[in-house]
């Protein structure tokens, strides 16, 4: 982009003469906006009008239907209605506190979108660090929440949040050990590093590179449902005991805020599983130009993520609440332990097989098609019998 | 382009972009949203339709502050190993071991958590 | 860093520090810390110390910062009143920060001009970071290893003696401190 930039300030479309400082500046502040308005907002908005219509279809009904086409608008309508709406603040609230406190959970979702690497040279900063910065983001998201729930001065919101808070910062540690694979192989932080290390057919995937970096990638994916309060792990928000956790007090637009920021981080941690493991942009070189090759990469990118965003959805349709305290024992019992075996065996991994081990690979990567096989046989069996029940209930 | 200030640019652009938006959309709200006149139930806090029985702000289970503590105790932890995970390469079997006697100092500390019941939720 | 991007970061870690002292609730007192920390940090992040600007963001406002509110509400702290039967305590405090302002002072009269010489390639990098720790600092981050360990029998120690731990919730704060005016 600087290359492209640079050929138009010497053609002169900026004026005889232009401060190329000035022009970067403008380029990466639009290019941000962009990002901003177009993907972050929109992506979190219609991801909702998305996951009503999966869930719909797991729990055999129909799911919204009457806005726009198969209910398309329905996001619209959605924010339309909560921008219309009163907001309420309780008499007994801490009201600087309660109105801040939106505000640094969607600033927690917005700050990751800026090290994205969407393509080989679509990314906002490439920090040298990223994978560091990417860390550190949730302790806004851990500060606003217990904002919200200590400033509405409501039972059910402060439980709420001081549950989400213990609930976030405990699987930060499974989290952020699940990492170490991949930095211990790479020996780098950086998003597009990590990315250039692997290559685009699965056998090169940090996935099946050995079987630790399997493992952590499990628990990685498994800690970003919990760091984002996503079904089986949304206790901070269960709705029979807890109202809706700390937003119990929130109307109107604040409320949105938190449910978009919430939605907005389940493509956050898709892109983070997806960048570590499963190969980032990565897209057999086909084409010479480099425009047309970074949009093939931005559409892999993006089609990883969002089949990632979509298991998600799909177990947030099919398995039911766990108990907080099957919640903690599944982070400090299995996966903190778990991950400390990752860690120590991947290093040991790297000193036997400095340059990977193509013969693991092949097997970890057969392995993985193994179980996606048995998997897509066994839905296909229950497929089938859904079918006979549903000839037989048309209506639903 | 990966140097100094400039790369941190579109983070400070990002922090500016997502304050104009929730301030856009909350003064949008002002505009649309109905002003209702605020009465004392309206603004009381929600506890399913009962009157509020005495305020939040009391005092909380110990358990919270050990999960706090041994997520302070972990998180440092990977911070240390952070440099070492990056430089494992150049500090070859000394630095392996170095982490490793690090590790296992730690790994005691979760045992005798577990064998102390502090990682029950009871 | 642009002296003007210094000056911003330099106010709003002044200000925010002079929140932390001047109000009256703990929990604002907490939050104005962490908002000085994480400036803390983009200050560390401007002069080039990147990784240590984000370990310090991560440590201090993801982590103790949540520790700090977990205890105000153990205690259940509320808004403080003016100290003022402890003199004893102002007078130690007024001299420390003296002392502290003394020292600072002389610092900055003893400072010398900024160094002329460009920074390293890999000033601030994880990898010199590491460099140190594992070959000059070895002891200290070996002893870390055990500080860490007894931090965390200790507080599992401390947690155990408090009453009412196996409890699903504390009690609430009236009946207790009835309780505890009946009892003393």
């Amino acid at each position: 982009m600087q290359a492209w930039l640079d050929s138009l300030i010497a053609r002169g479309a900026f004026g005889p003469h232009p401060s190329p400082d000035l022009i970067y500046g403008a380029a990466i502040a639009i290019a941000c906006a962009l990002v901003l308005f177009l993907v972050a907002v929109p992506f979190a908005s219609i991801v909702t009008w998305v996951e009503r219509r999966v869930w719909a279809r797991i729990q055999s009904r129909i799911g919204p239907n009457r806005v726009g086409p198969n209910g398309f608008l329905q996001w619209l309508a959605d924010g339309f209605k909560h921008i219309c709406k009163e907001d309420v603040v309780p008499a007994e609230a801490d009201a600087p506190l309660f109105r801040l406190a939106p505000y640094l959970v969607v600033l927690a979702f917005i700050l990751p979108w800026a090290v994205m690497p969407f393509a080989s040279s679509l990314i906002l900063a490439d920090l040298n660090i990223g994978i560091l910065y990417i860390t550190a983001v949730p302790a806004l998201t851990v500060i606003g929440i217990l904002m919200a729930g200590w400033a509405s001065n409501n039972k059910w919101s402060l439980i709420g949040g001081i549950r989400s808070a213990a609930q976030i910062i405990s699987y930060e540690i499974p989290a952020g050990l699940a990492i170490f694979p991949v930095v211990l192989m790479t020996g780098t932080l950086s998003m597009q590093g990590i990315i250039r290390a692997q290559g685009w057919a699965p056998d090169r995937w940090f996935l099946f590179a050995n079987p630790f970096c399997f493992v952590a990638a499990v628990i990685l994916f498994i800690s970003g449902l919990a760091e984002n309060n996503r079904t089986p792990f949304d206790l901070p928000e269960a709705e029979s005991e807890l109202v809706a956790g700390f937003a119990t007090e929130y109307s109107s637009m604040r409320y949105l805020f938190f449910f978009m920021a919430e939605w907005g981080n389940m493509f956050i941690a898709a892109a983070i599983v997806v960048t570590l493991f499963l190969g980032g942009w990565q897209f057999p070189a086909i084409v010479q130009s480099p425009r047309l090759m970074n949009l093939l990469q931005l559409a892999t990118f993006m089609l990883k993520c969002l089949f990632l965003v979509f298991v998600s959805m799909w177990i947030r349709g099919t398995l039911p609440r766990v108990r907080i305290d099957q919640m903690m024992s599944l982070c400090w019992k299995y996966f903190v332990p778990i991950s400390f075996i990752n860690l120590l065996g991947t290093a040991v991994w790297v000193a036997i097989f400095p340059d990977g081990n193509r013969f693991t690979q092949w097997l970890m990567l057969s392995f993985g098609v193994a179980v996606v096989l048995l998997f897509l046989a066994r839905v296909v069996a229950f497929t089938r019998r859904a079918r006979m029940e549903l000839y037989f209930h048309p209506t639903i | 382009m990966s140097s100094g200030v400039a790369v941190w640019f579109p983070i400070g652009v990002m922090i500016v972009g997502s304050a104009v938006v929730v301030g856009t959309m909350v003064s949008i709200n002002r505009l649309l949203g109905p002003r209702g006149r605020d009465s004392a139930v309206k603004s009381e806090a929600f506890e399913c339709g009962n009157p509020p029985s005495g305020g939040a702000w009391g005092r909380f289970s110990v358990r919270f502050y050990l999960t706090a503590i041994l997520f302070l105790l972990f998180d440092v932890e990977l911070v240390f190993l952070y440099p070492w995970a990056v430089a494992l390469r150049d500090l070859g079997m000394f630095g392996f071991v170095e982490a490793l006697v690090f590790i296992a100092v730690l790994a005691v500390g979760l045992i005798y958590a577990w064998r102390r019941g502090a990682l029950d939720w009871t | 860093m642009p002296l003007w991007l210094f000056a911003f970061f330099a106010i709003i870690a002044v200000v925010s520090a002079l929140g932390v002292i001047l109000q009256r609730h703990p929990v604002h007192c907490l939050l104005a810390l962490a908002l000085a920390l994480l400036d803390i940090g983009a200050l560390f992040i401007g002069l080039g110390a990147e990784a240590l600007g984000f370990l310090q963001i991560i440590i201090y406002v993801g982590a103790i910062m949540v520790l700090f509110l977990f205890v105000i509400w153990l205690l259940n702290l509320q808004r403080e009143g003016l100290a003022t039967e402890r003199i004893g305590l102002k007078v130690i405090g007024t001299l420390a920060a003296a002392a502290l302002g003394a020292e600072l002072c002389a610092l900055l009269v003893h400072a010398g001009p900024a160094p002329a010489a460009p920074l390293p390639v890999d000033y601030g990098s994880l990898r010199s970071l590491a460099r140190l720790l594992f070959a000059n600092y070895l002891v200290a981050f070996e002893v870390t290893s055990a500080l860490l360990l007894a931090a965390m029998v200790g507080a599992i120690g401390l947690a155990r003696r408090i009453p009412g731990t196996n409890a699903v919730a504390a009690p609430p704060s009236d009946v207790a401190d009835r309780l505890r005016s009946a009892a003393g």
